[in-house]
């Protein structure tokens, strides 16, 4: 599992940059956000080099900040790799509360699941499936 | 089950009562008229007479007296008996300006020691219960109050009054008391304090009632009380300025407090129109004495929030009831033509464990319409990370204030370092309605 961390956030302009200046000034380092947004709240997901030390930071900041387990799976950068991942989560009866890619370094994706099941880590490996530990995306 | 201290009295036909009011609210009207200048020119200005009060309704032409009148007559200016036939000198604190002194009659006292016992039989006290009185005594009417009711009762009473916590509860555990009359932060402490000593008070000790008023207190604290002590818990209303405790007091049924019918006459006005309202609504309870002869008081407004609730009570009394109180006129709001108070939108909040104490209302208009935003934090651990939990929480309380108050309000949910921390009082409510 990885450690993502979430940060609620009131809609108000300029917020975003002010957490993200607060990480990069806190000298820490993100490789990948993700933003839902409501009427007047929005949830970052963020995946940072050291998460509970960020979310340290940021609680000590008055942010109100979390630590959430996600799942993350390096796929081929290629059609379909995704549409089969998400057939077997589907076929093992997991349920995706959320997902969001990036691009991993050479020919690979980086798929970041959220569930509702504990076992889902386990499920995928025993599918296949190559999980990305959190050392490799911690590392700088 | 019920046994009454006064049962002649406090399970009188609600006829005959009301026929009883109304003699003894015109005999006290004509005292305060003719004994006390500042009633005779009231009275005069508005052109009513003690002779136009025909039904009980008919007190609502008279004028009111507030606190600032006691103030202003200070020290013996509301006095409408000579000092041969005082008995006692109580004051308030003062702590908000000049204190206000109030004169009891060798009458007044004992009719105040008959309204407390009520109380103590509430609880189940008899002449054989022993009641330890950690209320201060002096001019503060607490102590004072509570060990008359017990004298009246024939109760064995320990005046402890309050301090030396751990002696409080030593006497407690030796003397086998039975009832504590104090107020509930220092029931709490001498819960905590016996606990700390190595005693269970709830099983250990003989204690059975608590008769606890003077500050507010959460229904959480009430419960904790009840629970600590293990004890029947009856909430006690009283000012000074009226007499002191057993003005009202709650009986086992726990739905609101008898209000001693005989001696007072209360009525629940509008704080804003002045209007009486009918029984059930919320408003300022205005008090009108019946019985005192050294201070009569004519529509005393309490500035204390509450209702008057009228249905008959299980206990067989049938002194109609006052709820708990819901604050101070002082505090009100009123939005889109509702009286709302802070401490509705409190307790609301404290029923979700979600949310944190710390809150903020945020009043604006848009146009005619008054637009309402209660801005709260979640609690630390709350999964922020499920926008679902997030929207059904809002959309929970939303509904929860909208059936509590009648009014709907917009909730925003803000991270911690939105709601400013201030040292003293937190700015709870902010008003930019133009």
């Amino acid at each position: 599992m990885v450690d993502q961390l979430t940060v609620f956030l009131e809609n108000r302009t300029g917020h975003l940059a002010s957490l993200t200046r607060a990480i990069s000034d806190s000298g820490f380092n993100m490789h990948a956000l993700y933003l839902a947004d409501t009427a007047d709240f929005g949830v970052a997901r963020i995946l940072c080099d050291k998460p509970a030390e960020v979310k340290a930071m940021l609680v000590e900041r008055g942010f109100r900040a979390a630590l959430t387990a996600v799942v993350a799976v390096r796929l081929a950068d290629e059609p379909g790799s995704l549409a089969t991942l998400l057939e077997h989560c589907d076929a093992k009866g997991l349920n995706v509360e959320y997902a969001y890619c990036f691009l991993g370094d050479g020919d690979h994706a980086i798929d970041v699941l959220k569930f509702d099941d504990g076992a889902a880590e386990e499920t995928l490996r025993a599918g296949g499936f190559t999980l990305v530990a959190a050392e490799e995306i911690y590392l700088p | 089950m019920a046994e009454y201290f006064q049962p002649e009295i406090e399970t009188m036909p609600r006829e005959r009562l009301r026929e009883l009011q109304l003699a003894a609210m015109k005999e006290s009207m004509r005292n305060a008229y003719e004994n006390v200048p500042l009633y005779r020119e009231r009275f005069d200005a508005a052109g009513v007479s003690v002779d136009d009060l025909t039904s009980l309704d008919d007190l609502a032409k008279f004028p009111f007296v507030v606190k600032q009148d006691m103030r202003d007559a200070y020290p013996f200016g509301m006095f409408a008996r000579p000092m041969s036939e005082v008995a006692r000198i109580h004051a308030s604190s003062g702590t908000t300006g000049q204190a206000t002194v109030v004169g009891h009659s060798a009458n007044d006292l004992k009719n105040w020691g008959d309204c407390f016992a009520r109380g103590i039989a509430m609880v189940g006290g008899t002449k054989d219960s022993v009641i330890q009185v950690s209320y201060g005594y002096g001019l503060f009417t607490g102590g004072l109050g509570a060990h008359a009711g017990g004298e009246a009762m024939g109760c064995a009473v320990i005046p402890t009054s309050s301090g030396n916590t751990k002696r409080q509860v030593q006497m407690m555990k030796d003397c086998g008391t039975d009832i504590l009359c104090c107020t509930p932060s220092y029931a709490l402490l001498i819960a905590d304090t016996a606990i700390e000593m190595g005693y269970d008070p709830a099983t250990e000790f003989k204690i059975s009632g608590g008769i606890f008023g003077a500050e507010p207190a959460s229904e959480n604290m009430r419960q904790e009380i009840a629970d600590k002590l293990g004890l029947q818990y009856c909430d006690v209303y009283g000012l000074s300025e009226i007499m002191g405790p057993g003005v009202a007091m709650e009986c086992v049924e726990r739905g609101g407090l008898h209000i001693a019918e005989d001696q007072f006459y209360c009525e629940i006005i509008d704080p804003e129109t002045l209007e009486v309202l009918p029984d059930g609504e919320w408003g300022e309870l205005v008090i009108t004495t019946l019985t005192r002869e050294a201070c009569p008081l004519v529509r005393y407004r309490t500035r204390d929030v509450t209702r008057i609730v009228s249905e008959p009570c299980a206990c067989g009394r049938t002194h109609r009831k006052i709820d708990r109180l819901r604050g101070r006129t002082d505090d009100m709001l009123i939005i889109r033509g509702v009286n709302v108070f802070p401490s509705q939108i409190e307790q609301v909040i404290t029923t979700f464990p979600e949310i944190a104490t710390q809150y903020q209302i945020i009043l604006t208009n848009e146009g005619p319409l008054d637009k309402v935003e209660l801005r709260v934090e979640t609690v630390p651990d709350f999964p922020i990370d499920e926008v679902r939990k997030l929207e059904d929480l809002k959309a929970r309380l939303a509904a929860e204030l909208k059936s509590n108050l009648q009014v709907n309000v917009q909730i925003k949910i803000v991270e911690p370092k939105s709601i400013e921390r201030s040292e003293g009082k937190a700015k709870r409510i902010i008003d930019l309605r133009g």
